[in-house]
């Protein structure tokens, strides 16, 4: 059995917390590929990224139906400490979740087992929060799309690897789609359904 | 009783994750109207209930707030907007327009250009551009699936018919990025071009018709014209009495009660700025021909 004291902390003040946390993710989505910081300090289980833990106690509630990759399933204390600090349920099927949260990205189950919304409703889509190893070394992939002057250019470790090329799927898609927010410690980046891959490289 | 009357900003925490979810999909889906779970608000629904919950949910201690109805800081709808906020939230305000991190807008975007670190909030009346055309909403979310707009090119080009030109002049249908038709709210075309590749983040909200919607920096905005008509901004052909600018949207002012009238400036920030720098209109209490009349 699990006490109180023996979840993480989470935010020390939370409406100031979501509040700053909320405009580092708002101001990725509206810059994808620009790398934003996330600058309060929250309480997380080890197994789980400050970020990712700072993302998910802004947004998430009883209404945001929440999956958790094999990695993220692996340590209870995430599931616990969710519960705990969002109340947002934890769901197998991931065709059904608001967010996916992925700790091992190598892994991530092919796009299409997630909501991409429908063309009525293509806000109904998921979001992928999707650790990464970095977002500010690694090959180097060129951008575009609503959001950018011309073009940005991200160089990130980045799992899976050959997730640009999965998320082209969006151009066929579109209005529906997936959303990505790449997260490293407290730094984050957006690949919303609008940014194209122009170029990747070493 | 030292405790706040208010949450920060008003709003529930359960409220502002909701619309930040909103609009978080609003940007992913530029110019795509996000239904959200609108709430009552301490004012009435013809004052920006929409905008004033966007703004609620974004708003942080760091930010510099300007609230502007129809270009002024100053109707009695800007003045109590900034006042709830200052109260609610205590951020910074300000009437100028480069100085402002959040500007929250009802009828008009500023003339000075907007930068990368602002986010301009509108207050929608009327979210869905299609209504006029199709009042069932079955219909209307079925056209912006399919991007089926003909019907709105077809009513455009009647009004040229007609009119010999577009008779919309507020609220003039825009595209975002290639694909939605969307309503830029009543502001007047004239601004329409300003919404092209902005480099500040816009945002809609509409409290009534609960709908929140956006333009992401850098967006391709097209005003829907036609190749024969193109798309033209609309302004009185005069310079500002007040300040002498020939390039901004004006406002037309009766002076008296024999006629007499003179064009502003709509934007009040603006306006003082250019006064403040020295520049002069015809109708300015410049110094020297108030001593050359004395
Ligand atoms: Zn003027």
């Amino acid at each position: 059995m699990t006490t109180v004291a023996e979840v993480p902390a989470g935010f020390a003040d939370k409406v100031l917390s979501a509040q700053s946390t909320f405009r580092s993710v708002m101001d990725a989505m509206a810059r994808p590929g620009s790398v934003q910081r996330i600058t309060v300090p929250v309480g997380t289980p080890d197994e789980m990224m400050s970020g990712t833990a700072a993302i998910a106690l802004t947004l998430f509630d009883h209404d945001t139906p929440i999956w958790l990759d094999a990695a993220m399933s692996a340590a209870p204390v995430i599931a616990k400490w969710l519960k705990f600090h969002t109340s947002a349920p934890v769901v197998a099927d991931s065709s059904i979740a608001s967010f996916a949260l992925a700790g091992d990205p190598r892994n991530l189950p092919p796009l299409d087992r997630f909501a991409f919304g429908s063309n009525e409703y293509p806000d109904r889509s998921a979001t992928l929060i999707l650790q990464a190893e970095s977002l500010t070394q690694g090959p180097a992939f060129e951008m575009k799309g609503p959001g950018v002057d011309g073009t940005a250019v991200l160089q990130a470790m980045l799992q899976p690897r050959d997730l640009f090329l999965r998320l082209t799927i969006n151009e066929a898609l579109f209005p529906r789609g997936i959303d990505v927010v790449l997260v490293h410690d407290n730094s984050i980046v957006a690949i919303p359904r609008t940014t194209r891959l122009v170029a990747s490289g070493a | 009783m030292n405790a706040p009357a208010y949450n920060f900003a008003y709003l529930d925490e359960q409220t502002k994750r909701m619309i930040r979810r909103a609009i978080l999909k609003a940007i992913a889906i530029p110019g795509y109207q996000v239904p959200f779970a609108s709430r009552e608000m301490p004012m009435p629904y013809g004052w920006g209930t929409g905008g004033v919950q966007v703004t609620a949910a974004i708003l942080g201690p760091q930010d510099v707030l300007k609230v502007i109805d129809q270009g002024s800081d100053d109707t009695t709808n800007a003045i109590s907007i900034r006042k709830f906020f200052g109260k609610t939230a205590g951020v910074a305000t300000t009437t100028s327009t480069a100085d402002a991190t959040v500007i929250q807008t009802r009828h008009r975007i500023p003339e000075a250009p907007l930068h990368a670190g602002q986010v301009l909030v509108y207050q929608v009346p009327i979210p869905e551009p299609l209504r006029f055309l199709e009042p069932r909403e079955t219909e209307t979310r079925r056209m912006h699936a399919l991007g089926e707009y003909g019907l709105m090119h077809v009513k455009l080009y009647e009004d040229i018919a007609r009119f010999g030109h577009i008779a919309t002049s507020y609220a003039y249908p825009v595209k975002v990025n290639a694909r939605y038709v969307m309503d830029p709210s009543p502001t007047p075309k004239f601004d329409n071009p300003k919404m092209d590749k902005c480099p500040a983040l816009q945002l809609f909200g509409a409290g009534r018709e609960k709908r929140i919607y956006a333009i992401p920096p850098h967006t391709h905005v097209v005003s829907l014209d036609f190749e024969d008509h193109p798309f033209t901004r609309y302004r009185f052909d005069a310079p500002c009495a007040l300040c002498g600018a020939g390039n901004s949207y004006l406002d037309e002012i009766v002076t008296d009660d024999k006629g007499g009238r003179m064009f502003v400036c709509s934007d009040t920030d603006y306006c003082e700025a250019r006064q403040m720098a020295g520049h002069r209109g015809s109708e300015s209490a410049a110094p020297h021909e108030e001593s050359a009349h004395g």
